[in-house]
């Protein structure tokens, strides 16, 4: 696997890229299509695409699973706390109306908040799934099945 | 100010134990941290029942957009009632976890067990306390999922493929409910169940109505365990971890119960489901088959857990057929024997959990002399039995008394003989465990087992003691599911 | 009935059954969830369809535009796609643990080594 260097070159040139579209898809998410499924699926991506040119390894180097884990729950936890400060500053659960001093602010600054969330928790999850799946060819029980 | 947000709570406080324990992942710190969500849910179970009973109906607003388009959390007296029942079971499997997964599930899968507890917890009291249709049906595949993953983490590799025929019944099931209520959306243009229950009979007799009954039916039935579509029961119980078992056996299908129920009585109302049509007599038919086909089947089961398992589907035959009755007395039978089965069936896999783990299964013959060797065990299980079989002074003849009197009001006398009957069948497969636990010698050479341990041991005998004291004093217990009956009979019109 | 202006329903039904086929007919389990995956999908076309407007455009105010197509069915089978997805990963999952288990995907094979394994169990006993 020595005769890949235009794949590394260009990945190397992509992912930077797939990075900035997923954030653009993210933040833009306000205003136009877009958010926090979209964002995190791309940012996946390029995490994926990182993974199957540099190897499993590597990606796991620079995305470690504990990390991942980790960032699972915490999306999930970013999601509620959103609600959960809306119950604090007397509103119901997930009312963005209260979160700040008008209305329309307090709207955005919910929905910023709840799909940096969901953006976390489906990168996260997009790329539980493909560590989880692509490291199983190289656990113990299958190598015995080969012998 | 915190009353007024008891609704949402009681859902949110499992929600976010969830990722939580994921972060935390030590097993004692996510055990305790499972513990003590179960610990608030309960907490909060008990206030919002009694504020649901002195005012009715208390509607809470997610998000502060009012009812029909924003998502509603509606609770009254029968959704409170089983969400108390819910939280109460967490509370009682709890404790048992600590001791009784240790033996069957790797220790660095630990966190995730708890974390699918209390994701399955969290999803079981959200289908309770929705009052929006989708909404349900995500709650519903939450629960769904979570117990998919619980029911795998079983040690015998059977448990594996009980889960994989779990998750194709339950995601048809839960599929054909989305086309159910996606036909009741396209006529209504709502999804909001008091909307709908309005809405509805303003459509006047229209097939996609009956459409929609018929797949809403036949996908709750199919998470219902309903005697045809019950074949997912027995290996997912039998399999799953004795706490999961003994968890599902008393939440997941009784949830399902009341969604039918909430359906039926509530949303399409007695007229459009009982009257002029079918529907009763075919639950009533599809009931009695449940109480006496399974109930043969657990006769002749040679694992206890399986016996549990086919006797639930057997019991659940009784509840449907306090639904079918289509009468508050028939609800009201329905209701007490959904709270009194999840007590008694509860405690019974509690208390088997501890003989699975001396024994190292739960097959019958190895139970030879279970009668000396663990003597509370096999007594607490025995009492449960007689609680399955409905002995007066026993929880389970509270709801078989019930059952019988609503079917008396209706004149529908044979029904109580064939209640008696199906009994009978009850008495023959306890009967069986008690044979070879009292009048068998154990097994030569066996070395001397004791109890199990006390953490695992007490909350079984809790469950089986309070089956006892609602078998003799079923005043609270009945005026709640009397209360509840009342509440899906149509306060919210 | 005009049929044609029914066809949506048409095709959704006919994908409906065709999934449930595959579910109950093949023995192989990944088929199954394939099977599964189409039965699911239908759904969202029944959702989908009828929320369409001819001439309609997305819901997002601005001038010129008087017709807007219903954006809720949108949102709801945002959510069921979801589930699904989160349903067929948990599935192949459970293929893989399967697979390693009991050496086969094909369901006839498993439940012969499980009665196979009953069997043994009884003959010790």
């Amino acid at each position: 696997m020595r005769l890949d260097i235009i794949l590394r070159v260009l990945a190397k040139l992509l992912i930077p890229f797939a990075v900035m579209f997923a954030s653009y898809v993210q933040f833009h998410g306000d205003f136009g299509p877009g958010g926090g499924f979209q964002a995190g699926v791309i940012a996946a991506a390029a995490v994926i695409f990182y993974a199957l040119i540099y190897g499993l390894p590597s990606a796991r180097k620079v995305v470690p699973d504990a990390l991942v884990e980790a960032m699972i729950a915490l999306g999930v936890l970013i999601y509620a706390g959103v609600g959960v400060a809306g119950l604090l500053l007397g509103g119901n659960f997930l009312d963005y109306f209260v979160l700040a001093h008008d209305p329309v602010h307090g709207q955005h600054r919910g929905i910023f908040w709840v799909e940096v969330g969901v953006l976390v928790t489906v990168f996260a999850v997009m790329l539980k799934i493909f560590y989880v799946f692509a490291g199983r060819s190289r656990s113990p029980v299958d190598s015995e099945d080969a012998s | 100010m915190l009353k007024q947000h008891l609704p949402i709570l009681l859902v949110i406080v499992p929600l976010i134990t969830a990722p939580l324990i994921v972060l935390l992942r030590r097993p004692l710190l996510s055990w305790m941290a499972a513990m003590l969500a179960s610990v608030v849910t309960l907490i909060i179970a008990i206030p919002l029942l009694q504020q649901a009973v002195d005012q009715g109906v208390i509607s809470y607003a997610i998000g502060t957009w009012p009812a029909p388009l924003g998502i509603e959390y509606r609770v009254d007296a029968a959704n409170a009632f089983v969400a108390l029942i819910v939280a109460l079971m967490a509370v009682f499997v709890m404790p048992y976890c600590r001791t009784g997964i240790a033996a069957e599930v790797r220790s660095e899968e630990h966190y995730l067990f708890y974390a699918m507890m209390m994701l399955c917890l969290a999803g079981l009291l959200g289908i309770l306390l929705t009052g929006d249709a989708f909404n349900l049906f995500v709650f519903l595949e939450i629960s769904s999922l979570a117990t998919y993953v619980l029911i795998a983490m079983g040690r015998d590799r059977r448990a594996l493929v009980a889960s994989y025929q779990y998750l194709l019944m339950g995601t048809i099931g839960a599929t054909l409910y989305v086309i159910g209520i996606g036909l009741l959306y396209l006529q209504t243009g709502t999804l909001n169940l008091a909307d709908l229950a309005q809405r509805l009979p303003v459509m006047g007799d229209v097939r996609a109505t009956l459409a929609a009954l018929a797949f809403i039916t036949v996908g709750i039935s199919l998470k219902i365990a309903l005697f045809p579509l019950h074949l997912w029961l027995p290996n997912a119980y039998a399999y799953s971890p004795s706490a999961v078992s003994a968890f599902l056996a008393a939440t997941a299908t009784k949830v399902s119960i009341y969604v039918l129920m909430r359906y039926f009585f509530t949303i399409f109302g007695e007229t459009v489901v009982f009257d002029a049509r079918y529907t009763g007599t075919l639950l009533l038919a599809l009931s009695l088959a449940a109480m006496f086909i399974p109930a043969v089947v657990a006769i002749f089961q040679k694992d206890v857990k399986r016996l549990l398992a086919y006797s639930s589907v057997s019991q659940i035959g009784y509840i449907t057929l306090g639904i079918s009755l289509s009468s508050v007395g028939g609800l009201t039978a329905a209701v007490a024997h959904l709270f009194n089965h999840a007590l008694t069936k509860g405690g019974m896999f509690l208390i088997l959990g501890g003989v699975v783990l001396r024994y190292g299964g739960a097959s019958l013959e190895r139970m030879a002399g279970l009668g000396r060797t663990m003597p509370i065990a096999a007594f607490a299980f025995v009492l449960g039995g007689l609680s399955l079989i409905g002995i007066p002074g026993t929880a389970g003849f509270i709801s078989k008394w019930y059952l019988v009197t609503a079917a008396m009001e209706e004149g529908q006398w044979w029904l109580a003989g064939a209640v008696m009957l199906s009994s009978l069948l009850a008495v023959i497969y306890v009967w069986r465990f008690v044979e070879v636990a009292y009048f068998r010698e154990p097994p030569e050479g066996s070395p001397s087992r004791g109890e199990a341990p006390l953490s695992m041991l007490l909350p079984g005998l809790a469950m089986i003691a309070a089956c006892l004291w609602f078998g003799l004093d079923a005043t609270w217990s009945g005026s709640m599911a009397r209360a509840a009956a009342e509440a899906l009979a149509g306060a919210w019109k | 009935m005009n049929l044609a202006s029914h066809y949506t329903y048409f095709v959704t039904i006919l994908l409906l059954m065709v999934g449930l086929f595959i579910v109950i007919a093949r023995s192989n389990l990944i088929k199954k969830l394939v099977g599964l995956g189409l039965f699911q999908t239908a759904v969202y076309l029944l959702y989908i369809a009828p929320g369409k407007l001819i001439g309609g455009v997305a819901p997002i105010i601005g001038e010129g535009f008087d017709v807007y197509s219903n954006p809720l069915p949108h949102v709801l089978i945002l959510t069921a796609i979801v589930v699904g997805v989160a349903t067929l990963a948990l599935g192949l999952a459970l293929v893989v643990r399967i697979k390693e288990a009991y050496g086969s995907i094909e369901e006839e094979e498993i439940l012969e080594r499980d009665a196979a394994d009953e069997l043994n169990a009884t003959d010790r006993a």
